[in-house]
């Protein structure tokens, strides 16, 4: 492999590994501090590319779809929050997980009826259309980088919430201590309300900002929600380093395993068998570390 | 009385962070002696018998049994040597009923369970073996009752029952009398007065009463450390353990 | 007396379901045998979930993987033997189940849930995206497995009604089997671990041995169930190992009641007639509601899973109770 497509995949993964980071935080963040496992975090990606599509043909221009489909999905979360999550604190994580997968059926065919099952397409915001020149052959779209930069700041805005101001003070206290933080007089329902409602909405944007290089497809949702559990079980389940550390290492894994070729006993084990890469990973970790490389050994 | 002890352990220390909850303890439990370990809240004698019974790991020291190295090895590895706990808080089956709870504690010892086939009640040795140990703790009443039914003392016996139904040869017993009634402690006392001869138990207590009347030897414990250890009469004279635990403020007993 | 009452109505309803053949349509005949088809898997997934407390997510892969084992093992245009293909099958279910189960049986609580789902989809892409077995199409059985034994042939798997007693006759076999192992040493110690599974370490039992032992032990039960509904369709394809499957199957043991044995069959009766019904749904507001079933269906999962947290037998459990009180 030479220097630039080396460079161009390295940058394909990384951006891979911001994009998945911005998935798994949500749920990680849902999980460590509500208890919830939602498995239908997968279907918000789904829906903020839908609604990216939507939005953007309907209000013709990217730059406003995303903001509104913010909004949209911010406001669906406070309300599924309300109606049914809520139902679901101290509840059995196997009740958690039933539900919340009834919740992905109810969104796939709500999908299907709004916006139909053909394999949609966003183009790429014209501001943003163009490429950068690495050799005389080979150019790095512009989009993908803004994709990378995007992620990255949103995942140092999460951690500057969390770690610097009262909101965020609040939220670490009640993953310590939920009793606790209500018997002080904080409002736990409005926070989890909050957390809820912005973790899903983590995963929407990641949804949106992807559409342009993405296929809008049903059930685009499964694969990155399956992605999102490896990397929590890899960096541990609430943990924001861990999950950002697995979200790297498993889009670069991912992303140099589709193109490199490796054999192995005469079997051509890479690219074929380049999805199960990441398994093999997550393999690894629980033979070494089962709570996860930043997890809480219970 | 054995020469050599059946558990011994040679500078223990167990840190949590930066809080050391045992300190360099060296402590020996001989068969046929109750050997108690008394001290304030907080003095780590939970955390001992934690690490004695092999839930916790020591960060330095050796634990070892009949004079072999058993320092680290978990606790079902600890439990199959002759080594058998009871908890502080009551750690029981709850959904099962008393006898039940004494056939899996007995089944663990006397029966091989990678047995699919045949029904677990046609044992007769398991059964025995938990009956006995039912009645020992004075429970043979309320066999088939399920112990979430069961009032706290009772389950407490329940809690002793089971340990005795493994058979073991060292008994950690983590305040066994905690929540029970006179009645109640007064027959456990008798059981650890009758079990001494041929058990080394190991006996963390706050009843006073109860540590006097059936100990051979006392350890008191002071913020993880040692402070001073031998028969009761030298504990009860000794001015540094009053000063420190017996003088200032009498137990409450449950 | 108790006891040999309720085995009586269980006798009597294997008696009954045995005459259905000779007096029902074709249709119906196959739907119930694919409903006893899925109470075997759904009692293998029961065992996990109500009696060892592990939460399985992937379970569909030890279905699946019976069903391609006799795929792959079935000669081209030519039929397998039932009485090798079988064991055959179950076999590479459970070694699956060995192979996941070592690595899994590691984590604990909501790390069990995801890994289990993680590892059963990273199979289903396997055999969705390679060339292995036929790819997303999957692969068909061309000639269904025969059961000649020198010469005789006690019955016959392309015969509809000899499907359907085979499958009673494994649902009852297993509905003994998993009775037998529950009341065994065995099933103490797997009960004792969902109850508390520190005090078992703590007893001296080395709980990871008996957790991964009951998941091999399930995953093979599934397996039997695969290789019977590969039988009944002549094809198999990724879907059999995918996580609907494994979400459906969960859904049967919740919902006949999780923790009894039969509970599982009702739940997957009560699942699969749900399922029919819904599919059958006519046209309103010009929308084709049959189509979209799958949104009521996850409607009625939300729902269940609010108010009928003990299913089924805990709601006739709970409606015996009342009437017990009057009478005594």
């Amino acid at each position: 492999m030479d220097l630039h497509t080396f460079l161009i995949q390295l940058l394909n993964g990384v951006q891979y590994g911001l994009l998945l980071f911005l998935v798994a935080s949500g749920l990680t963040l849902v999980f460590g501090i509500m208890g919830i496992i939602n498995v239908a975090h997968g279907s918000f990606y789904m829906i903020g590319a839908y609604l990216a599509w939507s939005l953007t043909a309907r209000l013709g221009s990217f730059w406003i779809a995303v903001p509104a489909a913010i909004v949209i999905t911010a406001a669906v979360g406070v309300l599924l929050e309300w109606l049914v999550i809520r139902r679901l604190y101290g509840r059995d994580h196997l009740y958690q997980v039933l539900l919340t997968y009834g919740l992905i059926l109810v969104f796939e065919e709500m999908r299907s009826l709004l916006w139909g099952d053909d394999v949609r397409g966003v183009p790429v915001p014209a501001s943003l259309d163009a490429s950068i020149p690495l050799s005389d052959t080979l150019s790095y779209p512009v989009y993908r980088l803004f994709i990378s930069g995007v992620c990255l700041a949103v995942a140092l805005l999460i951690v500057w919430v969390i770690q610097r101001t009262r909101l965020g003070m609040t939220i670490r206290a009640g993953a310590v201590d939920r009793q606790m933080v209500q018997s002080l007089g904080i409002d736990v329902h409005a926070l989890y309300r909050v957390v809820f409602a912005g973790g899903i909405t983590l995963a929407a944007f990641a949804g949106m900002v992807s559409a342009p290089v993405s296929a809008i497809a049903p059930g685009m949702g499964n694969p990155v929600l399956v992605l999102s559990f490896v990397i929590i079980v890899i960096g541990g389940m609430g943990s924001v380093k861990g999950a950002m550390l697995a979200s790297l290492l498993i889009g670069l894994v991912d992303t140099f395993g589709k193109v490199m070729h490796l054999e192995i006993a005469g079997v051509r084990v890479l690219p074929e068998l380049s999805s199960m890469t990441v398994y093999l990973l997550m393999a690894v970790v629980l033979l070494w570390r089962p709570e996860g490389i930043f997890g809480r050994r219970t | 009385m054995a020469e050599r002890p059946a558990l011994a352990t040679r500078a223990l220390t167990r840190h949590f962070g930066g809080l050391t909850a045992v300190r360099e303890v060296s402590i020996e439990c001989r068969v046929g002696e109750v050997h108690a370990i008394i001290g304030p809240n907080g003095a780590g004698k939970s955390t001992l018998i934690n690490v004695l019974s092999g839930e916790l790991r020591p960060s330095a020291g050796a634990v070892e049994l009949d004079g072999d190295d058993v320092t680290g090895l978990p606790p079902h590895r600890m439990s199959r040597l002759g080594v058998g706990r009871s908890y502080q808080k009551t750690n029981v089956f709850l959904p099962f009923t008393a006898v039940e709870n004494c056939r899996i504690a007995a089944q663990a010892r006397l029966a091989s369970s990678m047995r699919f086939l045949r029904p677990a009640l046609a044992n007769r040795a398991v059964n025995e073996a938990a009956e006995r140990a039912l009645a020992a703790a004075g429970l043979e009443a309320r066999a088939e009752t399920p112990v979430a039914a069961l009032s706290h003392g009772e389950q407490r016996q329940v809690e002793i029952a089971m340990v005795l139904a493994t058979s073991p040869r060292v008994l950690l017993l983590d305040e066994p009398l905690a929540g029970m009634g006179a009645e109640e402690s007064a027959r456990i006392v008798e059981l650890l007065r009758r079990l001494a001869p041929d058990h080394a138990v190991l006996l963390v207590e706050h009843d006073m009463d109860a540590v006097f009347a059936v100990a051979r030897r006392l350890t008191v414990m002071v913020n993880g450390a040692v402070l001073e250890s031998g028969p009761p009469e030298t504990i009860r004279a000794s001015r540094a353990v009053r000063e420190a635990y017996l003088g200032t403020e009498e137990p409450v007993r449950g | 007396m108790g006891m040999s009452r309720s085995a009586l109505a269980l006798a009597l309803c294997v008696a009954a379901l045995a005459l259905v053949p000779l007096a029902a349509e074709t249709f119906y005949v196959q739907f119930f045998a694919k409903i006893m088809i899925m109470a075997i898997f759904a009692m293998s997934l029961d065992l996990l979930l109500g009696y060892a407390g592990l939460v399985s997510f992937g379970h569909a892969a030890f279905y699946g993987a019976a069903g391609y084992a006799l795929a792959l093992t079935t000669p081209q245009y030519q039929a397998a033997s039932f009485w090798t293909s079988l064991p055959l099958a179950v076999a590479a279910s459970a070694l699956l189940a060995l192979a996941i189960g070592f690595f899994v049986v590691r984590t604990r609580g909501i790390y069990f849930i995801m890994v289990t789902l993680a590892f059963a989809q990273m199979l289903f892409f396997l055999f969705y995206d390679t060339k292995i077995a036929g790819g997303n199409d999957g692969i068909y059985i061309d000639v269904r497995p025969v059961a000649d034994l020198a010469g005789w042939r006690p019955f016959s798997l392309d015969d509809y009604r000899h499907v359907y007693w085979l499958a009673l006759a494994f649902l009852a076999a297993v509905y003994l089997l998993l009775r037998a192992v529950l009341r065994s040493p065995f099933g103490r110690v797997v009960s004792g671990i969902r109850v508390n599974e520190q005090r078992m370490i703590s007893l001296g039992y080395p709980t990871f041995r008996y957790k991964l032992a009951c998941f091999v032990i399930s995953g093979a039960i599934a397996g039997i169930a695969g290789y019977l509904a590969a039988v009944q369709f002549g094809v198999v394809n990724p879907e059999t190992m995918g996580w609907h499957l494994s979400a459906a199957v969960m859904m049967m043991v919740i919902l006949g009641g999780m923790g009894t044995l039969l509970g599982p069959v009702l739940g997957a009766a009560a699942w699969m007639l749900l399922e029919l019904g819904l599919q059958g749904l006519p046209e309103a507001g010009g929308v084709n509601l049959g189509k979209h079933w799958q949104m009521f269906m996850g409607l009625f999962i939300v729902v269940a899973t609010l108010v009928l947290p003990h299913g089924l037998v805990g709601l006739a459990r709970s409606l015996r109770r009342p009437a017990e009180r009057n009478n005594g």
